[in-house]
């Protein structure tokens, strides 16, 4: 193994500072420093908060990284940082630590696409990836399906959220409900007491013939189902609407899944993004997979949310196909789109 | 002591690599620069890259890096801050602040008081008083134009030449209206070399993070009180 190139990831494309190391498909060492605490009172991430914490943490959380991998950095191959997509100030910070990193140790630098990162991490977890493989990512600032021939070289994006992020729901949700930030662990907790199919939300872009996907609709007839209940002075049923916003996020999310996995004759989904610890999400697409006899493969919940073993991973994958390196010059893309897994 | 010095904290991009001798004396073995507010990103490094092969050193010959660390418009600023950091880090070397207008005061060579002033943007400037080019008096700050106390001295910088009308001073020459990296390698060695203490290399936002707590979401109904 050893002989495979050692690769540095940096990830600042949100809140978490995170730096891994990776020689392949193994994860070495993986340190990540968050600055959600900083964002909670806000109820969502402030992007100037996150740059400067960012700014704080990125050494300290390199030599974490180093220090768990039992590496010098000296001994890097490869500096792969985010490029895009992402906060503007918050990836700049990344992505100049990085091109300072590989500068001064004379590595090659590759800014890739925090997108496709989000799938390359399932290699850390499973093994290699089967081509074609279909991916569900799912998180605060990103739902979208891909289509992935080739991590490196070839990923079609088949349908996006037109409003809001799946995550970006349920923390406006959470809100509406008076649970805490970050929305997802608080729905998922309080909906497993509750009856999914005591309130019919509507599932946004159903059987529309695209890939697409809308949580702006949904989130508005929970904010009018509340309303209801307040002016009738009814009690708020938290775990029935908490349940019944799952079923319809998740219901949406493995049904366009497993579709284009059929229609594509592809044997394999993937799903990431922090929204993918969501239990109901699992268990439905588990379901839905096995219906359809696709093998799901679902990172554990640390690799599903953002960190750099998913950059370091993605940056492994575009050495081994020889990918020509970034410049220095290279800049950051807030919207870089996911046909780019590596940005030049 | 071979020195790297750059500057992010303006629409300036600059770096230079200056030595000392041990008697203290000066010499600037290349500087480079470029004003782009939008572009600190991209430019730094390559900036940086270039300027070694100018100086024909090697990054691992260095001995220390100095850095601007404003007050400036807070992205750009970083992306020196940040390079800064991962620089001194892979090369084992110490990295040190330099105030950016301190950079700037030194440039003017000015022997009487005056005032530099950079813009802050949302129409106010960072500014400080020097009582000659090396000697600042009292703290950096961000204002508007119209509440800095000018005194009546000289303005340098390009907070200077934006907000002339304010200050009245139409037609009064403002140069140098940005930092320039040759002084600030200058300044620093000047400083290591007396044994002063060069500031850490952490930003000076002198702003918190503009950012409001959310109120009660917003009624979808209207007639819902």
């Amino acid at each position: 193994m050893s002989d495979l190139p050692l690769v540095m990831g940096i990830e600042t494309s949100c809140d978490e500072t995170g730096v891994a190391l990776v020689r392949g498909c193994e994860l070495l060492g993986d340190s990540v420093a968050s600055s959600v605490d900083q964002h909670v009172r806000f109820g969502g991430v402030v992007p100037e908060v996150a740059s400067r914490a960012h700014l704080e943490a990125m050494t300290p959380t390199v030599h974490r990284a180093l220090d768990q991998a039992g590496v010098a950095l000296a001994d890097v191959d490869a500096v792969a940082v985010t490029a895009g997509p992402g906060l503007a100030g918050a990836l700049l910070v990344g992505v100049s630590a990085a091109k300072a990193y590989a500068m001064a140790l004379g590595k090659p630098l590759y800014g890739v696409n925090h997108l496709v990162g989000h799938v390359a991490v399932d290699q850390l977890e499973h093994g290699p990836l089967p081509k074609p493989a279909i991916a569900l990512l799912v998180s605060g600032g990103h739902t979208s399906l891909l289509l992935v021939n080739d991590l490196a070289t070839d990923v079609v994006s088949l349908g996006d959220t037109v409003d809001d992020a799946a995550g970006e729901a349920y923390d406006k949700v959470a809100r509406l409900l008076d649970l805490p930030y970050p929305g997802g662990p608080p729905i998922d907790r309080a909906a497993q007491k509750g009856d999914p199919r005591s309130i019919r939300f509507p599932r946004g872009k159903w059987g529309d013939g695209t890939y697409d996907f809308s949580f702006s609709g949904l989130k508005t007839a929970v904010a009018r189902h509340v309303e209801d209940a307040d002016r009738r002075g009814e009690p708020l049923v938290v775990a029935d609407i908490a349940a019944a916003f799952q079923e319809s996020v998740v219901d949406v999310l493995t049904r366009k899944a497993v579709d284009a996995c059929v229609e594509h004759g592809v044997g394999t989904l993937v799903i990431s993004g922090g929204v993918a610890a969501n239990s109901a999400l699992r268990a439905l697409a588990e379901e839905r997979c096995r219906e359809a006899g696709v093998e799901l493969r679902v990172p554990r919940p640390r690799l599903c949310t953002d960190n750099g073993a998913m950059i370091a991973a993605l940056g492994a994958e575009v050495v081994a196909a020889g990918l020509p390196a970034s410049s220095l010059d290279l800049a950051t893309d807030t919207s870089l789109p996911v046909g780019s897994p590596l940005a030049v | 002591m071979l020195l790297l010095a750059f500057d992010t904290a303006t629409p300036a991009v600059t770096a230079a690599i200056g030595e000392s001798d041990p008697d203290g004396s000066f010499t600037l073995r290349a500087s480079a620069g470029s004003v782009d507010a939008r572009r600190h990103g991209e430019l730094l490094s390559p900036t940086i890259a270039r300027l070694t092969g100018e100086a024909g050193v090697a990054l691992a010959d260095l001995d220390r890096i100095a850095v601007g660390i404003g007050p400036g418009p807070y992205t750009g600023l970083r992306v020196g801050l940040a390079t800064a950091h991962a620089l001194a880090d892979a090369l084992g070397v110490p990295c040190h602040g330099v105030t950016t207008l301190d950079a700037l005061a030194f440039a003017t060579r000015r022997t009487e008081p005056f005032l530099a002033m950079t813009d802050a943007r949302r129409k106010e400037v960072f500014w400080a008083r020097y009582e000659d080019h090396l000697t600042r008096t009292g703290e950096v700050a961000v204002d508007r134009p119209a509440e800095v106390d000018t005194a009546d001295l000289p303005l340098v910088g390009d907070g200077a030449r934006m907000y002339a009308d304010v200050f009245g001073t139409g037609g009064a020459p403002v140069e140098p209206l940005h930092p320039d990296a040759a002084a600030m390698a200058e300044l620093a060695l000047l400083r290591l070399h007396r044994g002063e203490k060069l500031p850490e290399p952490h930003p000076l936002y002198l702003r918190r993070p503009d950012a409001v707590e959310p109120g009660a979401p917003k009624k979808v109904r209207q007639w819902v009180k």
